[in-house]
């Protein structure tokens, strides 16, 4: 199963419409309405800060459950988002123009920045109480998890096959049965794997998204990020490696009591009849099964959904014949009505960047963003160089990936921010040039996309094709060039594209980092919304964030799209 | 003549779950002289490409020696080139780049390797499409690169791995006359020819040499050699003759085996997945005319457009359920057979469910347990280990798969695979 890339590459043109023009103001007049808030919210909050969090041993499990608990809270925000989100998209196409660009601007725009923007925002709904901070941590865990999933979600509605929805047509299904029985089952492979890909990325930010400092306000969610930012913050090691193995240990059960089962119950809804050599198994799923508690408990669910399934509007039975009628007269109104909330959003943007922001602060932070952009290519290019031989050696040998693969994935999902620490405390010790040395912290996470993308594309390979390179004696460099590159080509695209995303996201966390009382700080456009964050500076913020989606939209419409189009049709093994 | 290939006391095994060994090939033997169309014929999974990938060099033995011009093989050969089932060409080179990629490896200078290539696609019917990506071509076009790809090597020896079985059948006809006009004007760099098949008559039609395989483990049980001049004429009578003798050789062994079986009929009996349908089809074809009830197994094959594996497992099945009889070359159906035949769905149910009690001891032994057990269901697992005594693992689950399909059609017990039991209860 392939992770997707981001919508801006899936979008087959180049050159922004005005759809997306309308999406990026949109995106940008909600952001700065929030900062507006903020503003004037921002007052230190006394209930939990991190003085308040206690390092005690006995507390960790607690702690992982509440994060756990949040991850799952907001995987299940996630849920009902990308269910309703995509859903309207795909049906509407009105809708579709409108929302998918948003759905691009979204995943573009750093989840950092999502934070300090609303956060204090969160924290003003019910002040001086734990409930607004829970808020803004879940919210900023969801932001991180959703878009792809609400992208992979869209795409499946769009591509189900025409014979299964002719099918329920013809078998009189109304579109609520339609959608139950044959899209959304239909859907569902692909938006797990998306969720674990989610799951993964919001470990990551789980770790900051906890303890949230904006200007005077700095608050400490009991849970593993918090513990971890005041281990940090303490230089203390025992600490960390304590919240790594409770991480570790919250993971696992994740993925046996929740995605395990997951992708074994899903694997009835794949759709061709390839069987799998190998389906996926879970024990949970299984003892499931075999209860019959499990069958009393959800039987009246059952019944509920078949009732509901003879409910057919009258709407959806006239639709067909009406349509051609109040069509002109709804797009008129759809129109309308974009066009002034353009209108106000563009007004808004302006109004804002005229009392806040200045030409030289724009082009401060263009060039900032280009310095961060020449990190991301040389790191994504360092670690293309030597993940690509070690995942192709890996993916030809199936005992070996049998054992890399899950370590892998698990690297991806572990938060790297935890190896900062060593980081700072190398270049502190031998006195190293910041800019360069701290670069490498962007790739740390986003690097093992690369590793396991290749791994899956040389495993796929198929064998005649090997055999070939074997019978016509094709060897070294010949055999990278014509055979082995080639054939991962597309894989390794797709994890590389994922990659760089990845690092352009972990920029805002790794170009400041901190060991205790030592912060080190390079320059780049990361750094400067970290600053900005840190300094409640919100206009800078929103700038700040404005750039770094500007950069990374821009990135792939004019680089990735086209190469991912090239192996679409190139590359592609059939 | 010389010989280019000796084939020696060839063993070749792959590991199962469990330290056991599943022996694909025992005790093989063959020889490939200059100037032969050599044909290995048998059942799909017979291990017949395995052996062809031993030969190639892309595999190795367990036991017994492989010699390749008089050195012996030790890893893939120059001078032995193959064309693959699947074409096995890479998407994103041309046609001519695929040609190419053979004399690239070769280390031969640029304008040899052009000028080779470009003689190769001529010879093979290619030209004008030197450009094209493999996607653009036919499937026919695309083993005609396949094709180009081994000749323009001048390999000593063409292994060919079914090389026209995902072709129609046009297609097909048309790419096997070529190759053999070509062989026979001498126009092809080729010393010999090793074709690899489970259609008799393209063996017969092809090959100088046709050498028949027994299944797991595979062993070469006849050597029978083509005497007919080329091009040959499938509607002959020396033709059929020849197809007959072939069918008559493989289904003698096969019927024995299967008398041997049904005669010590136990639980553990392996079952080839067929599915009643198949059954069902096979019996209305056979009672209907011109057949009557008795038919030539060659002829009732190409009525039904099977292949030689695809109508034996079911002929073994109508054995298996005495519905029919398996006698040299003919298949006859037998009373019940008849009875079936005639009969309307449920007294079709009725008798195949009798014959599955009577005769398919696993399913009576399951009947049996979910009869006698109080909640009338039993796990599949409580079967499949019992079976895993006797068989490897995907044997035992191919046969329970089997008898699940069987007793559904027969509702001699049903089968939920969600929780993965038998039960004796039909889902309301």
């Amino acid at each position: 199963m392939k992770i997707l890339p981001p919508v801006s590459i899936e979008a087959r043109r180049l050159l922004p419409s005005r759809w997306d023009l309308l999406a990026a103001m949109l995106v940008l007049a909600f952001i700065i309405a929030f900062a507006d808030v903020s503003r004037s919210l921002v007052q230190p909050l006394s209930t939990i800060t991190s003085h308040d969090l206690s390092l005690d041993q006995a507390l960790l499990p607690g702690y992982a459950l509440r994060t756990a608990l949040r991850m799952l809270i907001a995987m299940g925000v996630s849920l009902i988002f990308t269910l309703s989100y995509a859903t309207w998209a795909a049906k509407n196409a009105r809708a579709a123009n409108l929302l998918v660009p948003l759905l691009d601007i979204l995943q573009s725009v750093p989840i950092l920045g999502f934070l300090s923007v609303t956060a204090v925002w969160f924290l003003s709904l019910s002040p001086g109480r734990v409930f607004g901070a829970e808020l803004a941590c879940v919210f900023a865990i969801f932001t991180s998890q959703a878009w792809n999933m609400a992208f992979s979600f869209y795409q499946s509605l769009r591509t189900v096959p025409e014979d299964l929805t002719e099918a329920g047509r013809m078998l009189g299904l109304s579109a609520w049965a339609r959608f139950w029985r044959i899209e959304a089952p239909y859907a569902t492979p692909p938006l797990i794997w998306n969720m674990m890909v989610s799951m993964a990325g919001g470990w990551f930010f789980v770790t900051v998204s906890e303890a949230i400092s904006v200007g005077k306000t700095n608050i400490a969610l009991p849970g593993i990020g918090s513990w971890i930012a005041v281990a940090i913050e303490q230089r203390n090691i025992p600490a960390i490696l304590e919240a790594i193995l409770a991480m570790l240990v919250v993971i696992l059960v994740y993925d046996q009591i929740l995605f395990r089962p997951l992708l074994a119950w899903a694997d009835r809804f794949q759709i061709g009849d390839d069987q799998d050599d190998d389906p996926p198994q879970s024990w949970v799923l299984t003892m499931l099964r075999r209860s019959s508690l499990i069958d009393w408990m959800t039987a009246p669910f059952d019944q509920m959904m078949r009732w509901s399934y003879r409910w057919h509007p009258p709407h959806f039975g006239l639709r067909g014949a009406t349509r051609e009628h109040d069509s002109r007269i709804a797009d008129i109104t759809w129109y309308v009505v974009l066009g002034v909330l353009g209108l106000y959003a563009a007004f808004e943007v302006y109004s804002f960047a005229r009392a806040t922001l200045s030409w030289h602060e724009l082009l401060l932070t263009v060039g900032l963003g280009f310095l961060t952009m020449a990190r991301v290519v040389v790191l994504i290019i360092l670690a293309s160089l030597v993940w690509t031989p070690i995942g192709v050696y890996v993916g030809l040998r199936p005992r070996l990936t049998r054992i890399v693969q899950p370590v892998a994935q698990f690297l991806a999902a572990f938060p790297n921010n935890l190896l900062f620490p060593l980081a700072v405390s190398l270049i502190v010790a031998w006195k190293l040039n910041v800019n360069i040395w701290l670069s490498p912290l962007l790739v740390l996470g986003p690097q093992w996309y690369i590793l396991f993308n290749v791994v899956a594309g040389a495993r796929t390979m198929p064998r005649e094709l090997l055999d070939v390179g074997d019978n016509f004696g094709v060897r070294g460099l010949l055999w990278w060039k014509r055979v082995a590159l080639p054939a991962i080509f597309p894989h390794y695209l797709t994890g590389a594209i994922t990659a760089s995303g990845g690092a352009w996201n972990a920029s805002v966390l790794a170009e400041v980092a901190n060991w205790g009382k030592t912060t080190l700080h390079a320059d780049g456009l990361g750094a400067y919304i970290t600053d900005a964050t840190v300094s409640g500076n919100f206009p800078h913020v929103v700038l700040g964030m404005a750039v770094m989606a500007f950069f990374v939209v821009v990135v792939n419409r004019l680089f990735w799209q086209p190469l991912y189009w090239l192996a679409e049709r190139k590359y592609r093994l059939v | 003549m010389t010989s280019l290939l000796e084939v020696q006391n060839v063993r070749r095994s792959f590991p199962r779950g469990g330290g056991e060994e599943l022996l694909v090939l025992d005790d093989v033997n063959l020889t490939l002289k200059e100037g032969e169309i050599v044909g290995l014929l048998g059942r799909s999974g017979s291990g017949k490409s395995t052996l062809l990938r031993l030969i190639a060099g892309l595999a190795r033995p367990q036991g017994g020696t492989l010699t390749y011009m008089g050195a012996p093989i030790e890893g893939p050969a120059q001078g032995v080139a193959m064309v693959f089932q699947g074409f096995a060409l890479f998407p994103w080179m041309t046609v001519l780049e695929n040609v190419q990629l053979g004399l690239e490896a070769l280390g031969l200078p640029e304008a040899e390797i052009r000028s080779r290539a470009l003689a190769a696609i001529d010879l093979i019917g290619l030209d004008g499409y030197e450009s094209a990506y493999p996607r653009e071509l036919s499937g026919g076009m695309r083993q005609r690169v396949g094709f180009a790809r081994a000749v323009v090597v001048h390999p000593n020896i063409l292994l060919m791995d079914e090389p026209f079985s995902a072709l129609d059948v046009l297609t097909a006809e048309n790419l096997r006359t070529d190759l053999i006009e070509l062989w026979g004007n001498g126009k092809l760099p080729i010393k010999g020819i090793m074709l690899v098949t489970h259609n008799i008559e393209e063996a017969v039609l092809m090959c100088d040499r046709v050498l028949l395989f027994s299944s797991s483990p595979a062993k070469i049980t006849a050597d029978i050699a083509i005497h007919l001049p080329q091009p040959r004429d499938r509607t002959s009578p020396q033709f059929e003759d020849y197809v007959d003798k072939i069918y008559v050789e493989m289904t003698a062994k096969r019927v024995e085996r299967m008398r041997q079986q049904v005669g010590a009929a136990a639980i553990e009996m392996p079952l080839s997945h067929v599915s009643p349908n198949q059954i069902s089809g096979l019996i209305e074809a056979l009672s209907a005319a011109p057949y009557n009830g008795k038919a030539d197994l060659p002829d009732i094959a190409y009525e039904q457009e099977l292949e030689v594996d695809e109508l034996f497992p079911v002929a073994e099945a109508m054995q298996l359920l005495r519905l029919a009889e398996v006698e040299g070359g003919d298949i006859k159906l037998t009373h019940m057979g008849k009875r079936f035949a005639d009969g309307e769905l449920n007294e079709r149910k009725e008798i195949f469910s009798r014959a599955l009690q009577s005769h398919v001891p696993l399913a009576a032994h399951i009947r049996k347990v979910l009869d006698e057990r109080k909640s009338h269901s039993a796990p599949k697992t409580r079967f499949l280990d019992e079976l895993e005594d006797h068989m490897p693992e995907d044997a035992a689950e191919e046969t329970l798969k089997t008898v699940v399909s069987w007793a559904r059609f027969g509702e001699l017990f049903s089968y939920d695979d969600d929780a993965a039991a038998f039960s004796l209860e039909n889902p309301t």
